[in-house]
């Protein structure tokens, strides 16, 4: 299978003053696609440094990092902002929408910046919306909907460009239980039809949810497995494989 | 994203920013407002003062000639002038006989008298004793009666034509003509009153005046004052060909030596526009510089204004870039919202200072706002805009987009 992302020797230092801080400590990491890996690690450990990495928001110090074939880490600022808007769908704790504007609208933003005409990005930004279950809510502003709508705007915010990879960052962080799951269900469902979902958060019970866990601790990579429910996926596909 | 769709869509989204601070971008733009106002307002008013100007010298008419024994506005002392020799009736027959390039000359001498009709008197009036070619040199019409003939000139009849205030204080409600007034002590007869002429600069009004022929003005009031040459020239585009023409004719006349300067002057109406130039001419930049700098303050205003902003919407421009929003789109998305208040601050400007402007022309002077100052000024504006916004801009469009992300 095809490596979407390859990340190979992957070192990130800070410089605060006089104090050099290595967040990432030459990490390798190779996802694939359609695969749904949680990324897990306490704060401080480096996983945040490699989200803004894999998502774009930042260039690592040494190493290489490659998405879709494409070699990200001698990017400049306008090509890795041409890369965030096609290949990677965002989903943040805090939703990160913007707040004058509709549902609609928000949805709309990635299109803006892809040039797509008015009429696309409407019929696009309504299809996404329609998706996540919100055709009701299009023309509501943010703080007319709920937490667990806000999100499910900021998803179909992430999806509409069609991106290589839905990345979201502690997606339940701000939601109840009850919501949260929800929104669990939803990334499960984004998986069956074939995105590749990276999820980034602390808690355990949601990194259940993902099919490969990846944990961070100093820098490094200190564990990298399948979740229960990974396993099982894997055994379903080695069982179809077997009986072909 | 090609560059029109990309403004397109930041200046729907500068409006919508504009939009949801409605307060803080008016009072933003305030100063521009001000400015625009100022800016506006100098130049209608400049603008007033030209067109009042041109029309108040309108009476010295710009393809007519004025040869007396001194110059306007000239350098020397007054008595210098003063102590030339007078300019005479010969030398005004050998001008005359001469010219090529003049029309038609008269000329023409004055005194201040009191005049009087029944029991009533004006003191002070001008007595100018001319000839009949006088009207056509001069061009103004008569409202009443006629001006003078060939024969009543040169007979010296004791006939005049009077001006409009002479003829408003004495016949107001009788017909002038054929009433006789007393100049001084002596009666004539009045055949015809002139259109309404105004003054000059405000000064030296042209209505408050009597003609009368020459040859009686002489045996009057004597023949030794000095004369003016009164000369309109063929051709209102070649007025400086006559004038180099009447000068050396009249140096011819007056017997002034190869090499020497002249000793008279041969006035025009371009005379009064260049001195009124260079009076005026430092007032309007020092004008334009004083409320070009309230411009300058309105725009720190924006600038700072836009500071603000930007900084207050960091996560936003986190949230931009993230979704793929390039540092170009960015920096024109605050360099269009910044240009947008201060356009809209150069509209209120000119929705409030054409209607004061149409005030000034009401009650102040006559005075137009011509288009090119709206077009200009809305231009400064878009202008100080970008001037204003390009920092803040700048800063927004060069944020790390982690750490925008991460402000709260």
């Amino acid at each position: 299978m095809d490596n979407l992302i390859e990340i190979k020797d992957v070192t990130k230092l800070y410089i605060m003053g006089l104090e050099e801080l290595y967040a990432l400590k030459g990490v390798n990491v190779n996802i694939a696609k359609n695969e749904y890996v949680a990324i897990m690690g306490p704060s401080g450990s480096g996983k945040s440094t490699l989200m803004n990495i894999i998502g774009c928001l930042d260039t690592p110090t040494a190493g290489e990092y490659k998405l879709n074939g494409k070699n990200v880490n001698e990017m400049e600022d306008d090509e890795l902002a041409e890369i965030r808007n096609k290949e990677i769908g965002f989903v943040f704790q805090t939703f990160n929408l913007l707040p004058r504007i509709n549902a609609l609208n928000n949805v709309e933003l990635p299109l803006i910046y892809s040039g797509k005409s008015k009429d696309e990005r409407i019929e696009l930004a309504e299809n996404a919306l329609i998706n996540v279950g919100l055709e009701d809510r299009m023309t509501h502003k943010p703080n007319e909907l709920s937490g667990g709508q806000r999100q499910r705007v900021a998803i179909a915010r992430a999806l509409v460009n069609n991106p290589s990879i839905i990345l979201a960052d502690e997606p339940t962080g701000n939601l109840d239980t009850k919501t949260g799951d929800e929104i669990m269900n939803l990334f499960e469902e984004l998986w069956s039809k074939g995105n590749t979902i990276i999820i980034v958060t602390h808690e355990e019970e949601i990194a259940q949810n993902a099919h490969r866990i990846i944990k961070i601790r100093d820098g490094l990579i200190a564990d990298d497995y399948l979740s229960e429910k990974g396993k099982r996926i894997a055994e379903q596909n080695n069982m179809i494989k077997s009986t072909n | 994203m090609n560059f029109f769709s990309e403004i397109k869509e930041n200046i729907v989204i500068s409006y919508q920013a504009i939009n949801s601070n409605k307060l803080r971008s008016l009072l933003a733009t305030l100063g521009i407002v001000i400015g625009i106002t100022a800016v506006t307002l100098m130049q209608t008013a400049i603008e007033g003062i030209n067109l009042a100007f041109e029309k108040s010298i309108a009476a010295v008419g710009a393809d007519v000639l004025y040869v007396q024994k001194f110059e306007w506005f000239g350098k020397e002392d007054w008595t210098f002038y003063k102590n030339r020799k007078e300019l005479t009736m010969e030398q005004y027959d050998f001008l005359n006989k001469n010219s090529q390039t003049a029309t038609v000359m008269a000329p023409s001498t004055g005194v201040t008298r009191t005049v009087k009709y029944q029991d009533l008197a004006l003191q002070n009036v001008f007595i100018l004793g001319t000839t009949y070619e006088y009207q056509e040199v001069s061009g103004f019409n008569m409202i009443e009666g006629r001006y003078f003939t060939q024969r009543e000139s040169q007979g010296g009849y004791p006939v005049c034509v009077i001006g409009t205030d002479i003829s408003d204080a004495f016949f107001e409600n009788t017909d002038p003509i054929g009433k006789t007034i007393k100049l001084g002590n002596f009666n004539f007869t009045v055949i015809g009153v002139i259109e309404k002429q105004g003054s000059l600069l405000g000064l030296f009004s042209l209505d408050n005046r009597v003609i009368i022929p020459l040859e009686r003005f002489f045996s009057l009031f004597g023949d030794k004052r000095g004369l003016t040459y009164n000369i309109k020239a063929a051709d209102i585009n070649n007025v400086e060909e006559t004038k180099e023409e009447v000068r050396w004719i009249m140096r011819k006349a007056r017997k002034v030596p190869y090499g020497q300067p002249d000793d008279f002057g041969v006035n025009a109406q371009e005379a009064f526009k260049s001195t009124y130039e260079s009076l005026t001419g430092l007032i309007k930049i020092i004008g334009t510089m004083i409320t070009g700098l309230s411009l300058i303050v309105g725009s720190i205003g924006i600038a700072n204004i836009m500071f603000v902003s930007v900084k207050e919407r960091t996560k936003e421009v986190g949230i931009r870039k993230a979704l793929g929003a390039r540092r170009s789109t960015i920096l024109s998305q605050f360099l269009i919202e910044s240009s947008m208040i201060c356009l809209m601050g150069g509209f209120i400007g000119l929705l409030i200072s054409f209607p004061i402007s149409l005030i000034i022309d009401a009650f102040v002077l006559p005075t137009a706002m011509p288009l090119w100052i709206v077009v200009l000024s809305l231009f400064i504006s878009l202008m100080f805009g970008i001037l204003a916004g390009f920092f803040p801009a700048y800063t927004a469009a060069k944020m790390d987009p982690v750490d925008s992300l991460r402000y709260e």
